[in-house]
Order: C-alpha cells, then sequence, then structure tokens
C-alpha cells in the first residue's frame, strides 16, 4: 500500500528559520511541500521518512533565503496493481440498479477525502452495498490526472517522462470542475471480495 | 522537483503506523507550530491514515513479530508482493489466501494453505474484540 520513493528537491529556508536546526526546518518544509499532496504518476504523500544527503546551502543576490539541495526518501501511498484493499464506502450512486457481476467500483481519492463510489447491484444475489460498510477489492487500474493550472494558449500534456514536476495545487483555487488527481478503478468481481460481512459469517 | 525512485522500497502498514505514531509524539513535545496554514496538510493527512491504520491489524503488531512472521513464510516460497499483502491482512480463511496469493490452487495444497492460515494467526495478534466476540458465540453454540 505504501512505498518509499526517493526525491531530490532545493529546498529554501527564509531568513527567519534560520534558529532552527537545518535538519528540521527542511524537515518542515519538505513536509509543507508534499504532505497530502497527490504528485503526479507517483502517488499520495503522507509524510518525509528520512534524509539521505544534504549539499551545500546557497545564498543568491537578491533572496536573503538559504537554497539547499536535499536528496530524500518520502513514504507515498501508491498500491500496487493487483493489490488487495480494504476500503469503506461513503456513497453510492443509483442504488437499486441491477446489473451483472461485472461491474467495478470506482475508488476516487480527493485530497482529503476517501470516496466511495460504486454503481450497481449484484444481480445474482440482493446483496445491497450499504453507506459506511467495509468492502475489500482489488486494484485493477490507476488514473493520475494532471490538475495544475492550464496557461491560456494549450493544454498541459504531461507525459510520463516527466513524472513529479507537478504537484496537484489545492481544488480552492482553480475555478474549474473539481476532478480527482489520483482514482483507484477497483474490483469486486472475485471470490473473496466485496462487502467483508458477505464472507465472514 | 526530481524524482529519483519512484519505488524504492515497498512499506508494510506497521512501518507507517509506527512512523506516523512517533511523528505525532514529537509534534506534541515540540508544542507551538502545529496549527500554523502549512502544517494543517501534515496534520490532517496524519489523522485520516492513523485513523484507517488503528483499525488494520497491523496496530497491533511490532518489529520482533514481523521479523519472526517472515522468517516463518521462508520455506513457503511466497513473492514479496504476497507476504506483504498476508502482513498487512491477517487471513483467517482459505477463500481470503487464494484471493492475497496468486495461483493459489497450483501452487497450494489445501494442508499448505491451513498451514499459512495457522501461521497467521499464531504469528500476528489478532483482534482482542473479535476474538472474544467468537469465543462468546462458541459457549452460546455449545449450551444451545
Amino acid at each position: 500500500m505504501f512505498v518509499l520513493v526517493e526525491m531530490v528537491d532545493t529546498v529554501r529556508i527564509p531568513p527567519w528559520d534560520f534558529h532552527k536546526q537545518l535538519n528540521v526546518a527542511i524537515a518542515e518544509e519538505l513536509n509543507k511541500k508534499l504532505a497530502n499532496k497527490v504528485v503526479y504518476k507517483v502517488g499520495l504523500c503522507i509524510c518525509l521518512y528520512d534524509i539521505t544527503k544534504l549539499e551545500d546551502s546557497y545564498i543568491f543576490p537578491g533572496d536573503g533565503a538559504s537554497h539547499t539541495k536535499v536528496h530524500f526518501r518520502y513514504v507515498v501511498f501508491h498500491p500496487f496493481l493487483e493489490e488487495i484493499l480494504v476500503g469503506k464506502i461513503k456513497y453510492c450512486s443509483q442504488e437499486g440498479v441491477y446489473e451483472s457481476l461485472q461491474q467495478p467500483a470506482k475508488f476516487d481519492e480527493a485530497e482529503q477525502v476517501w470516496l466511495w463510489e460504486y454503481e450497481t447491484d449484484e444481480g445474482a444475489h440482493d446483496l445491497y452495498m450499504d453507506q459506511g460498510e467495509e468492502i475489500r477489492f482489488r486494484v485493477a487500474d490507476e488514473v493520475f490526472i494532471d490538475t495544475s493550472p492550464t496557461g491560456p494558449a494549450a493544454a498541459a500534456t504531461d507525459t510520463p517522462a516527466q513524472p513529479g514536476q507537478s504537484t496537484a495545487p489545492p481544488p480552492e483555487d482553480s475555478g474549474e470542475k473539481k476532478e480527482a488527481p489520483y482514482t483507484l478503478i477497483g474490483t469486486i468481481c472475485e471470490p473473496g471480495l466485496g462487502l467483508l460481512s458477505w464472507w465472514n459469517n | 522537483m526530481e524524482v529519483k525512485n519512484a519505488r524504492a522500497a515497498m512499506l508494510s502498514n506497521y512501518e507507517v503506523f509506527k512512523l506516523l505514531t512517533d511523528l505525532k509524539e514529537q509534534r506534541k513535545d515540540s508544542g507551538k507550530n502545529k496549527h500554523s496554514i502549512g502544517q494543517q496538510n501534515l496534520n490532517t493527512i496524519m489523522y485520516e491514515t492513523l485513523k484507517y491504520l488503528s483499525k488494520t491489524p497491523c496496530s497491533r503488531q511490532s518489529p520482533e513479530i514481523v521479523k519472526e512472521f517472515l522468517n516463518t513464510m521462508m520455506p513457503h516460497k511466497l513473492t514479496k508482493a504476497e507476504k506483504l499483502m498476508l502482513l498487512n491482512h491477517r487471513p483467517q480463511t482459505a477463500v481470503e489466501i487464494q484471493l492475497l496469493v496468486e495461483e493459489s490452487e497450483e501452487r497450494l495444497s489445501e494442508e499448505q494453505i491451513e498451514e499459512l492460515i495457522q501461521i497467521v494467526s499464531d504469528a500476528l495478534p489478532g483482534d482482542p474484540e473479535q476474538e472474544n466476540a467468537d469465543a462468546e458465540m462458541e459457549v452460546a453454540g455449545e449450551q444451545s
């Protein structure tokens, strides 16, 4: 479910933080920048694991802050394909529609909210997936949407060769439709998957 | 910012749980700046993750338990991902094992599956409330 991601970044420490120990100040800045944010093609960043290397700090003319290149490892939520996860149903849409067993459920992960959105019931048995119930599912696919603001001329086309260069901005400052930057598509059409209560008697 | 290695290592739920509880202790001690705007995100993600993880079996594990579990798992020839999932989920039925282990019908016989269930429930501590409820149900079953 969680992986360690090795990253390199230049951290800016403003002068009013110079009294802090460098490690502490850098850890704070990194967490401020990355915690609870989705990095494109990498996953949802949780917290700093450790700092592996600190290079020299430089001060540039015109800016009183120090800039330090930091190599560090970050704990990121990024389930691998075929992993089994347990989640909770937050809400379901179109409840009560009967359809075949092959319908996948969608797991939307916005910045602060774990959303469960499922569309159909199992047709064969009258098993309802009520809100608040825990569900076991297998990760079938993941979708990263680049939600960085686009320029006026062209839409942003982020290729997979540029991972990590855009962190998703908080939804408040984009006037466009709120899209989840990271979505997991799961499947429950296998024995053992679906509501935990279906299998635990 | 550059990502050097997007999958440097896999972490078990227990490791993340321990890291977050230690971080929480540290922040509680340092006191002052928890509520500044910059730290809100970290607070939120820590709270949500800890809330989720404390309900999973990982909250009752320790480094020794994990080490012992992995040692007993060695002869069974499971992949790293499968052992990680067993550690995180603590399956108690054959259906769950078949789900977590790929092609379990071909790789594992029924006795081996039973053995795995046994190892898992011995090595990894379970939910004391659930075990009490099970014990009560058994007693009720015997009495009726």
